[in-house]
């Protein structure tokens, strides 16, 4: 139990997957200019993280490693994460169309997105069980989300403020999130 | 060799698996989507301004596919769009008259006062927040900054010596500017238009006199001229009834303040 506890900490606050591990970062600055779809793009991401995260484990302890094929985990992960994206979007549509009309512009879009395989791939590294991959994977994005919301709160605020010129648009965003980064810094040594 | 073959074999399999897992379900949940929808879309501009009310291009295409929205609902695409998607849903388009933004002031730099010199926020509701409102002698009035300016996707406003100008030719009517507009100044006014007030003061004419050359003084002279019974002088201030007026200009060259004009 101890165990999970510090990997709830450590993925979310300690080794947050945007603004300590750096990925991830693409999402971060492109929707976050408003909080609502910066919390909606965040659910996208906890959903399709966790989802990953239980998949891929089965698929390497039962599939590559027995095979000796440690060295395919990458590309294997990147066509299971992508197909079970799609197949996700599909049942969401299907039996879920509210859901699908919140998540539904966000989820093609993160299909491939590096903090997803990030995350499987540090479940692999780590040597994490499935319980603790799915975890870690789940508080990871949480922190993902986390993040996003704040960022796409300063950024609501600095629209009204008075940017110099040359700092406006995606400098001024960059120095934020550079802010971010240094604050999360204080949860380092937590764990 | 063995190892390269393996791993071919793996990720090739896979990959089939995926592609019949994927392609079985693409078929098993597919969801239905109208066909009327889909045409109806296709004829919506796509700028998903969301000046029908509804949530987007998407959002509407859906809702006339539905029979829950005309089919002339969409207020930029005006009557050659109507007339498209009437044809779609099998009913006459109705004739949508194009509408286009008018801005109710004409208080240029020039001929509108100012009573204090304005260094806050360059945005009208800022500006409108504070006691006095803006920089204007006169506290209706255009602010100048541009918040509707900022919200217009379609670059159809500008400001002007200090007042918002619509560019009649650009305006598609979606009326994002008059939600921004704190004062309230903007309101859709047929394209063919010939005469509108630009003036929105509702104090009494020596208040109106004192802050603005060109602000209506509600004298009503214009009313009297009109022989149609389409302007009407509510608070102190003229307004025509565009579905009455008929652009005889007659009120125009009368009013002492040439605050009807022509558009």
């Amino acid at each position: 139990m101890g165990n999970i506890f510090v990997i709830i900490i450590s993925s979310m606050l300690v080794s947050n997957v945007v603004l300590s591990q750096f990925l991830g970062i693409c999402p971060f600055l492109g929707v976050s200019k408003q909080v609502s779809t910066a919390v909606g793009m965040g659910a996208a991401v906890t959903f399709v993280i966790t989802i990953a995260s239980a998949i891929t484990w089965p698929i390497y302890y039962f599939l590559l490693e027995p095979r000796g094929l440690d060295y395919l985990q990458t590309i294997v992960f990147i066509l299971v994460i992508a197909a079970l994206v799609q197949f996700v979007e599909m049942v969401l549509k299907k039996f879920m169309p509210s859901l699908h009309a919140s998540l539904g512009v966000y989820l093609p879009l993160i299909t491939t997105n590096c903090a997803v395989l990030g995350v499987a791939l540090n479940n692999i590294t780590n040597g994490y069980n499935f319980i603790e991959s799915v975890v870690c994977g789940l508080f990871t994005a949480l922190g993902f989300l986390l993040s996003i919301t704040i960022l796409a709160g300063i950024r609501e605020r600095i629209e009204y403020n008075d940017v110099p010129h040359s700092f406006k648009g995606t400098p001024i965003v960059l120095v934020t999130a550079c802010l971010m980064a240094i604050a999360f810094c204080g949860f380092a040594g937590l764990v | 060799m063995n190892g390269v073959i393996l791993a071919a074999c793996v990720i090739g399999v896979l990959g089939l698996l995926i592609a019949l897992l994927l392609g079985f379900a693409a078929i098993k949940l597919a969801v239905p989507v109208d066909e009327k929808e889909i045409a109806v879309r296709e004829y919506l501009p796509g700028n998903n301004c969301g000046g029908c009310g509804y949530a987007g291009c998407d959002a509407l295409a859906k809702a006339i596919a539905a029979g829950e929205a005309p089919v002339n609902a969409c207020p930029v695409g005006g009557a050659a769009v109507a007339e498209k998607i009437g044809a779609v849903m099998g009913v006459e388009g109705g004739d949508a008259v194009k509408m286009v933004a008018f801005v109710k002031c004409a208080g240029t730099c020039e001929k509108a006062g100012i009573k204090a010199n304005y260094y806050g926020v360059s945005d009208c509701k800022s500006a409108a927040a504070i006691p006095g409102r803006g920089d204007k002698a006169c506290a209706y009035g255009c602010l100048g900054f541009g918040s509707c300016v900022a919200a217009c996707q379609f670059d159809a406003l500008h400001i002007k010596e200090g007042v918002a100008f619509v560019d009649k030719e650009k305006c598609v009517a979606c009326g994002k500017c008059i939600q921004e507009c704190p004062n309230g100044l903007i309101e859709l006014v047929p394209y063919d238009a010939k005469y509108a007030v630009s003036c929105s003061n509702k104090d009494k004419g020596p208040k109106v006199m004192a802050v603005c050359d060109t602000g209506c003084i509600g004298c009503g002279i214009c009313a009297k001229q009109c022989e149609f019974e389409a302007i009407t002088v509510e608070n102190n201030i003229a307004h025509i009834d565009q579905s009455k007026c008929t652009g005889c200009g007659k009120c125009a060259a009368k009013c002492p303040k040439k605050v009807i004009m022509a558009h």
